[in-house]
């Protein structure tokens, strides 16, 4: 199409700058997809596996833990059975999906009344949103860890 | 909602007549799962332990299995219509009828499993 040069394009589909309200909401997407995928799957694969009884439910846990030190009598001590590597990896990215979602799902609503909109709140509250799906994440499998 | 002949704004229908009522469901189930997403994960992590005797005992109580039913109901119905508004963004024609029975399986077929098992651990008690 013939069309002078000179002349700026607007809106355009293809400049824009980065900033956090669109890293939040692609993240919204992203963890919601996660959550309903993963987490959804892992829920319904727990249940199932207790409903299945005692040695169902322990071929589950022995694929997600480990045994930690043997005791006296040769056997693991109870209660001290660690999650692997890997189904700890993805329990704590589907918490912290969960606390972004959450977050930003407030956010959300709270949009739906028509607040938030203005361009300086806007970007304090995906801030917001990312700096406490952060931070309830650590103190949470902190205290799991710990405890 | 907001656009559109006058009738059409007090009815609340877009063009294929659910629009509305979906963007609705999707925030009332958004309240509820804020209610029970944050319950089960806070009582789960505080359990002493997951064992078998542990998890079961806790689901056989009526005051966890019937939340956490209410729970799969809200929550799968939530992640089934977000899951179609994601299909629909990204998908062509053609094969968004396959993505949407593959939608309603998963949410279907997960969900009835789900319940099935906290039923079942429910009704026959701590073991
Ligand atoms: C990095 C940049 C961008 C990201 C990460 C992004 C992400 C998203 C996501 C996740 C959605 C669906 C979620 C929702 O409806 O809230 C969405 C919707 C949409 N986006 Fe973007 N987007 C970006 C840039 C743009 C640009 C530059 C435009 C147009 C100039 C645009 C126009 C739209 C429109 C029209 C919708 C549909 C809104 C609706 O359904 O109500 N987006 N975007
Ligand atoms: C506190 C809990 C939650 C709140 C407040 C919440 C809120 C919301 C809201 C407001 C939307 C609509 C966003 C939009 O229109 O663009 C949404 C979308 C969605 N939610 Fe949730 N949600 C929660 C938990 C969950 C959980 C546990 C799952 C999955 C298991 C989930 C899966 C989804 C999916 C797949 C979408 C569609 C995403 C998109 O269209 O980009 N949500 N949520």
């Amino acid at each position: 199409m013939a069309r002078p040069r000179s002349r700026p394009l607007s809106p355009h589909l293809t400049i824009w700058r980065w900033g956090p309200h669109m890293l939040v909401s692609i993240l919204h997407r992203a963890t919601g997809v996660g959550l309903a995928l993963g987490g959804a799957t892992l829920f319904t694969w727990w249940l199932a596996a207790a409903a299945g009884g005692p040695a169902s439910y322990a071929r589950f846990l022995d694929l997600m833990t480990r045994d930690q030190p043997i005791g006296p009598d040769g056997l693991p001590l109870p209660g001290t059975a660690m999650l692997n590597p890997l189904p700890a990896l993805i329990l704590i990215g589907l918490t912290w999906a969960f606390f972004q979602h959450m977050a930003n799902g407030i956010r959300h609503l709270v949009m739906d009344l028509g607040a938030a909109y203005e361009l300086k709140t806007n970007k304090t509250t995906s801030l917001a949103t990312i700096a406490f799906s952060i931070i309830a994440t650590l103190l949470l499998w902190a205290w799991i860890f710990t405890r | 909602m907001g656009t559109g002949t006058g009738i059409g704004r007090v009815r609340g229908l877009g063009s294929a007549k659910s629009g509305a009522h979906h963007w609705w469901m999707q925030r009332v189930t958004a309240a509820g799962n804020l209610l029970l997403v944050v319950w089960f994960v806070l009582s789960i992590v505080r359990l002493p332990s997951l064992d078998y005797r542990t998890v079961t005992l806790w689901l056989s109580s009526p005051f966890v299995a019937v939340p956490l039913v209410l729970l799969v109901i809200n929550t799968f119905y939530h992640f089934r219509l977000g899951l179609q508004v994601v299909l629909e963004d990204y998908q062509k024609e053609s094969s968004k009828v396959a993505g949407l029975i593959a939608i309603n399986f998963f949410t279907i077929g997960a969900g009835a499993l789900a319940i099935f098992s906290i039923l079942k651990i429910a009704f026959a008690g701590a073991r």
